[in-house]
């Protein structure tokens, strides 16, 4: 008997246990303990040192004691100066990169002037129709220095395009451009829902910019293979996991077949993970990642420079785990999550805002959510030695477990066809689905706890400061747009935009018509257009 | 007539994508015994009151996280009396501040849930307040 049964039989069994579910947040199981039984004996091969494969431990040999991680605040609303300012205010506060939201409408691919657009301009997010507009959302910011972030997908060809004419006009070359778009649509289907056309065309565009920023804008990254809306439309820990891979096995596959090397584009893909409450389970995610993504990078693509196989993540705190009740509990939750992250080894991070499950956060908010990190780099110790919790019986143990269920997982996909077959049959969707019913029930019934809202709730609630979007500013822009248009050389839009119809229609790189097009003030809305005509409309198969 | 099943249109106007929570109350108000149709995604509130009208319903449950409810709201509202069917119960939820709440109310939303209320909670509503339309 091993030495672990042995204490399970005896020991453990004496002592009392409460007559709870002991089980992660995403409703796995633990044991009462794990032993040097229940963990890999082979160091070098599980494990490896930071900055060596299979980089479980960390993809950079000193982490952060080299550079601590990337404080990157998402930020976006109203008009563009308006996070123009807000972006000089987080730079004021010692972030150290930019993390662009845009509102609904450029998510989508319409112009603020669209009838679509009705309501929603500047308020989830910046609006943006028109280069000019990017010009004055980046208006002194230094582009050659900060990298920054959109968050931005099927109309993620327009931003980049418009992002990198800014630099141009700046006298920055695009080989000195360095950021990340998301770009991400496998998961748009799969989790967030914001789309033009059908996947199959929506990949072809993902992939014409891989190339093209494979050969023109070298420090760019042009997907953040995205498992945070995975998460937050309700998987689990080990579904997040398992499809943002299988997503980036996707990404990789096409771009093979367009003739690219894997170790042309592979360094520059890049993930982005959600934090979830479950401390244990999250820091296993987050291991267990970088050790999935490892070996496929190695062993099925055949990649040889160490940086196709390093998985480098920025990380999210979970939105969907906020409260409205009681909302400064949020400040906890937030720095648990973000703590979760930094012990998992990732390279940037965005902490949430207390205030930001009522609406878009208040300066104040955005600066406690900055602090938190600032007092874990700087306050707690843990930078001070290379992934601390490595060896830990039981997170190795988890992270060898979320390792092989997300290989079943991807197994299972792979027998599908691979992930662009399994959207198209739902399959991703009705998992995702299912978890988050199964959740909801839990929570109901009181398996799961949320502090405040299921248990330890208290009838009156103190109001918070909230962000408040002037209904004004879509009127503004609105104008604002309709003058652009008027003034416009209206041939040259033309002709730029049949130029991308024609790009569309043959197997031609879509990304330099669309930045000649952004140059001649041609618009989100307009480019999305062509996207409509030539490859259609993607519809909500609506399951439920 | 009392024994009629309730229809119950759970719709999702607006340009975000957060389907997450009207799934789960479409699924939910199933369970509890109620026929519920889906529109999916992005509907425009043309779309959804004539979805309302043809699929004959008695309610409309709307799910608004993008912040645009105090437009999409009252233009549901206004093109179901429009269409005549001024008695189709209106109710919805999302991330809808208290104050904007109240005046939905008063625009004729009959009832509005926050985050936080319980799947639970959102079919006794129905089941309470909802009658089927004449």
């Amino acid at each position: 008997m091993s030495k672990k049964r042995k204490w399970l039989e005896t020991t453990y069994r004496q002592a009392a246990e409460r007559p709870a579910r002991f089980s992660t947040v995403s409703d796995m199981e633990l044991e009462p303990l794990y032993t040097p039984e229940d963990v890999a004996d082979d160091y070098d091969r599980a494990l490896g040192n930071p900055g060596e494969y299979p980089y479980t431990r960390g993809v950079y040999g000193s982490m952060y004691r080299g550079r601590p991680w990337t404080m990157r605040q998402f930020a976006g609303f109203g008009l563009p100066e308006d996070t123009n300012a807000r972006f000089h205010f987080l730079l004021s506060q010692g972030q150290d990169g930019l993390s662009t939201a845009f509102d609904m409408p450029v998510l989508m691919g319409y112009d603020a002037d669209h009838e679509r657009a009705r309501g929603e301009v500047g308020r989830e997010g910046v609006s943006v129709t028109s280069i000019h507009d990017m010009a004055r959302l980046f208006d002194r910011i230094p582009i050659g220095r900060i990298t920054t972030s959109m968050t931005v997908n099927c109309s993620a060809s327009v931003m980049l395009a418009m992002y990198l004419v800014v630099a141009e006009r700046n006298g920055v070359p695009w080989e000195q451009v360095g950021g990340t778009i998301q770009n991400d649509m496998l998961k748009e289907f799969i989790a967030q829902k914001e789309w033009i056309c059908p996947p199959v065309p929506s990949l072809r565009i993902v992939t014409d910019m891989i190339e093209f920023c494979a050969k023109k804008a070298r420090r760019w990254h042009p997907v953040s293979i995205s498992g945070y809306h995975i998460r937050e439309a309700g998987s689990t820990a080990v579904q997040e996991l398992a499809f943002t891979i299988a997503d980036g096995i996707c990404y990789v596959e096409q771009a093979l077949e367009r003739g690219l090397a894997v170790d042309d584009f592979a360094p520059r893909l890049s993930f982005f993970w959600n934090l979830h409450n479950d401390f244990l389970e999250e820091v296993a995610k987050l291991r267990a990642a970088r050790r999935i993504w490892a070996r496929l990078m190695k062993e099925r693509f055949g990649a040889h420079d160490p940086r196709s196989m390093m998985l480098r993540a920025h990380a999210q705190t979970a939105g969907a785990s906020l409260t409205a009740q009681q909302p400064l509990n949020n400040v906890a939750r937030v720095a648990l999550q973000a703590f979760a992250g930094v012990l998992g080894g990732v390279q940037s991070l965005h902490t949430n805002s207390m205030d930001e499950t009522l609406a878009l956060p208040t300066e104040e908010a955005v600066t406690v959510a900055i602090r938190t990190q600032q007092i874990i780099a700087e306050e707690t110790g843990v930078t001070n030695t290379v992934d601390p919790l490595g060896g830990s019986y039981a997170i190795e143990a988890l992270t060898d477990r979320m390792e092989r269920e997300a290989m079943d997982y991807i197994r299972r996909i792979d027998e599908m066809g691979g992930m662009l077959r399994a959207i198209e049959t739902g399959y991703p969707q009705r998992e995702i689905a299912e978890a988050a019913f199964l959740y909801q029930r839990q929570l109901e019934k009181g398996v799961k706890t949320v502090v405040g809202v299921n248990k330890y709730s208290t009838p009156e609630e103190l109001p918070i400061p909230m962000l408040k979007i002037d209904p004004a500013i879509e009127e503004r822009q609105i104008q604002r747009v309709r003058k652009m248009k008027r003034e416009r050389n209206s041939v040259a839009v033309r002709e730029a935009l049949s130029r991308i119809g024609e790009a569309c229609r043959s197997t031609e790189n879509l990304m330099e018509p669309i930045c000649e097009a952004v140059r001649r003030d041609v618009t989100v809305g307009e480019i999305s257009d062509v996207f409509r005509a030539e490859f259609g409309v993607y519809k909500d198969p609506g399951w439920i | 007539m009392a024994d009629k099943r309730l229809r119950i249109l759970v719709a999702k106007p607006g340009l975000d994508g957060h389907d997450r929570g009207a799934k789960i109350i479409a699924r939910a108000l199933r369970d509890g015994g109620f026929e519920v149709i889906y529109t999916g995604l992005h509907q425009t509130p043309e779309m959804i009151a004539e979805a309302a009208l043809q699929e004959d319903v008695d309610a409309v449950g709307l799910s608004v996280l993008s912040g645009a409810h105090m437009t999409l709201f009252p233009e549901v509202i206004r093109l179901l009396k429009d269409k005549g069917a001024a008695d189709v119960a209106v109710f919805g939820g999302g991330i809808i501040p208290a104050e904007d709440a109240k005046k939905l109310k008063e625009l004729g939303v009959r009832q509005v849930f926050t985050p936080g209320a319980s799947t639970e909670d959102i079919v006794k509503w129905v089941r309470d307040n909802v009658t089927p339309r004449q």
